[in-house]
């Protein structure tokens, strides 16, 4: 049996404004460490303010969170912020980053936050990542610079840095190439099998989702279907 | 092993602050002038003080030791009982001399904080001029010590306040006396007592103070020779001027003298209420006027810190989201308000210097002189302080806002 790294029970989530509507109706389902998981669903059906919830910064929910074994559902806003910076590497449904600095420092920033490195190792390292996506003669620019899917592909670089447990995106190949988007794919996989690092990833695209070790598919709130070729 | 940590929110705010020169600009200039002005308006009100008080100390001292008039008190005492007594009250007729003055004298001396001690008597007289007569009233002294006190030298503008010493008969004449006496230096003057004595005296000198009542009715002569002109013996001596080392502190001085000597002693301040009134009510007014401007600038740069958070509305969901906690992004926009500010106020500490010391030396004339402002360090200090206060404060609200901000908000936009 593989070890649990992240569990929900019976989440459920209400909007009130402007009508009251349930968006998430008990979602109860399990991630195990170096799992490499896919959501899938029609538009609105949920998957990002599932994600939001996973990620811990959304916390007006009922129901329990459980990660890497800790009942964070009450945690005040500093400890999940810590849990955020050092488990936790997240990449935006629409790509964001500081505008004003460079894609390096983009990357270099939550590793910076941590203050486990040393300066030069941090900067060394986050050149690495860059490389990885392919983006190292990017670095020394200001990140508006870039175009939409360099953007994209800096903020996985800076999910990347602290080497979280959990690595979350919400359509993280949304605005690249195939040919990206394969490169991803298998900087996830390598991730999840060789360094026992997990991903769960909202995506629209049906390869990518096949692809992965497991897909869970929502509709209007709910899981409909968790496949579990896994275990 | 601890690894030194890297200032990353001092590095966001100083990225924020190098890409939005202009506006750090504009802010900055607010704090500017503010502080220059706060520190300006401050040393001029230093200066004010400062050149009124040396005006009050050339002719009174820090604090004035004489026989205060007694009351009379009523024979029967009326307390308890149910009969009705008329009274009424009436001056003791006394003498208000000090008795035994050589031992209170050096008593005086012997005070830590005291730092000079004279005699004074004044003594009501006539200038006979012809067959008017001007009243005025002369003041004997030991004119060494009077000197030292209230630096005689620097208003005397005819003749010399030594030459009183070696002339028993030596009167030093108030501007306005000597010119309805038609009188100079070395000319001869008759004087009358308020005792009937009258007397030929040698005009040794003309002093100005620009206090005309002062200048109208007063001379200086010696006290011996003052005692003569009451027909009295050398102890008779009515007044013991004392100047302390800080004669800001002579208003709570005065009454540990009173108890020591057991006659009233009277501040500077309390001596002159009326113009003290007035000195404090311009103090307010400066003060007022001052920290308002500061309270401007603040506005100034809260205006600009809150713009900057609404810009940076995206950029703090993204710090949060990464692991900044609401510390951090308080810490972010304070340092940028600190900054600012500190840009700010050394700038303005340079504006007010220069200010300060070109007005130093820029001559009023008359009787003022030269503009009085008065580089004090403490206006100074004041200066640095309340304008970190007030850039703190200004950042400080923004910054608790952006702190407030929720990501998840933001992101859904
Ligand atoms: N702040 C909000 N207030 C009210 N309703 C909201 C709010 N945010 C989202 N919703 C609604 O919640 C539902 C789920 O939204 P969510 O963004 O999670 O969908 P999604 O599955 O991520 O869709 P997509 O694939 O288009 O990104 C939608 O019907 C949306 O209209
Ligand atoms: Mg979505």
């Amino acid at each position: 049996m593989k070890e649990i790294i992240l569990k929900t029970e019976s989440i459920t989530k209400h909007f009130h404004d402007p009508v009251e509507f349930k968006v998430l109706d008990e979602i109860s389902f399990e991630v195990y460490k170096g799992e490499f998981l896919t959501v899938i669903g029609k538009s609105g059906c949920g998957k990002s303010t599932l994600l939001y919830i996973l990620s811990t910064m959304d916390t007006e929910f009922d129901g329990e969170l459980f990660i890497d074994n800790q009942n964070i559902s009450r945690w005040k806003q500093d400890k999940l912020a810590a849990i955020r910076n050092e488990k936790i590497g997240f990449v935006f449904q629409f790509h964001y980053l500081l505008g004003e600095f460079t894609c390096l420092k983009n990357v270099m920033i939550p590793a910076l936050r941590l203050g486990k490195l040393p300066y030069d190792v941090i900067e060394e390292k986050a050149y690495q990542k860059l490389e990885l996506l392919g983006l190292k003669d990017q670095a020394l620019k200001p990140s508006s610079k870039l175009s939409g899917g360099q953007q994209q592909r800096v903020a996985i670089a800076r999910a990347l840095i602290n080497d979280p447990l959990i690595i979350m995106g919400d359509e993280p190949t949304g605005n690249l190439d195939s040919m990206n988007t394969q490169n991803i794919f298998s900087i996830f996989k390598e991730l999840t099998q060789e360094f026992g690092q997990t991903i769960i990833a909202v995506t629209h695209d049906q390869d990518f989702a096949k692809a992965s070790d497991r897909t869970i598919e929502m509709q209007d709130g709910k899981i409909i279907n968790q496949n579990y070729k896994f275990i | 092993m601890s690894v030194k940590k890297h200032p990353v929110n001092g590095e966001v705010a100083y990225t924020y602050i190098v890409s939005n020169k202009k506006l750090t600009m504009v802010a900055a200039l607010g704090v500017t002038l503010g502080i220059a002005v706060f520190i300006f308006m401050n040393s001029m009100l230093a200066g004010f003080d400062k050149s009124s008080s040396e005006a009050f100390f050339k002719s009174i001292p820090h604090i004035r030791i004489y026989k205060d008039d007694e009351i009379s008190k009523p024979i029967v005492n009326q307390s308890g009982k149910n009969i009705p007594v008329i009274v009424n009250p009436k001056v003791v007729p006394s003498n208000n001399t000090i008795v035994n003055p050589k031992q209170v004298i050096q008593l005086l001396k012997n005070q830590p904080d005291v730092a000079l001690v004279t005699p004074q008597l004044t003594v009501g007289i006539f200038y006979n001029n012809a067959k008017t007569q001007i009243s005025g009233r002369a003041i004997g002294i030991l004119p060494e010590e009077a000197n030292q006190m209230f630096n005689m030298e620097s208003y005397v503008v005819e003749g010399n306040v030594n030459n009183l010493k070696n002339n028993i008969n030596g009167i030093l004449l108030g501007s306005g006396v000597a010119a309805k006496m038609n009188v100079r230096e070395g000319d001869n003057i008759s004087i009358t007592s308020s005792v009937g004595m009258t007397k030929v005296m040698k005009v040794i000198g003309v002093f100005q103070t620009n206090n005309s009542v002062v200048d109208k009715t007063t001379a200086y002569v010696n006290i011996a020779f003052a005692q003569q002109l009451m027909k009295k013996n050398s102890s008779y001596i009515t007044d013991i001027n004392v100047n302390i080392k800080d004669y800001n502190k002579a208003k709570a001085y005065a009454p540990e003298l009173a108890q020591l000597t057991n006659y009233k002693a009277e501040d500077w301040e309390s001596a002159n209420e009326t113009y003290m009134a007035a000195t404090r009510m311009r103090a307010i007014i400066i003060r007022f006027v001052s920290i308002s401007i500061l309270l401007v600038a603040g506005f100034g740069i809260y205006n600009i810190l809150n713009m900057t958070v609404m810009q940076k509305i995206n950029d703090i969901a993204i710090l949060k989201a990464i692991g900044f906690n609401g510390r951090d992004v308080i810490r972010i926009f304070v340092s940028q308000a600190l900054i600012i500010g500190l840009i700010g106020i050394v700038f303005g500490v340079l504006f007010a210097s220069i200010m300060v010391a070109v007005l130093q030396n820029y001559y009023v004339g008359g009787d003022i002189g030269y503009f009085p402002i008065y580089f004090k360090l403490s206006n100074f200090l004041k200066g640095i302080f309340f304008g970190f206060a007030v850039t703190f404060l200004a950042g400080f609200i923004p910054a608790r806002k952006a702190a407030n901000i929720d990501p998840v908000s933001i992101f859904r936009k």
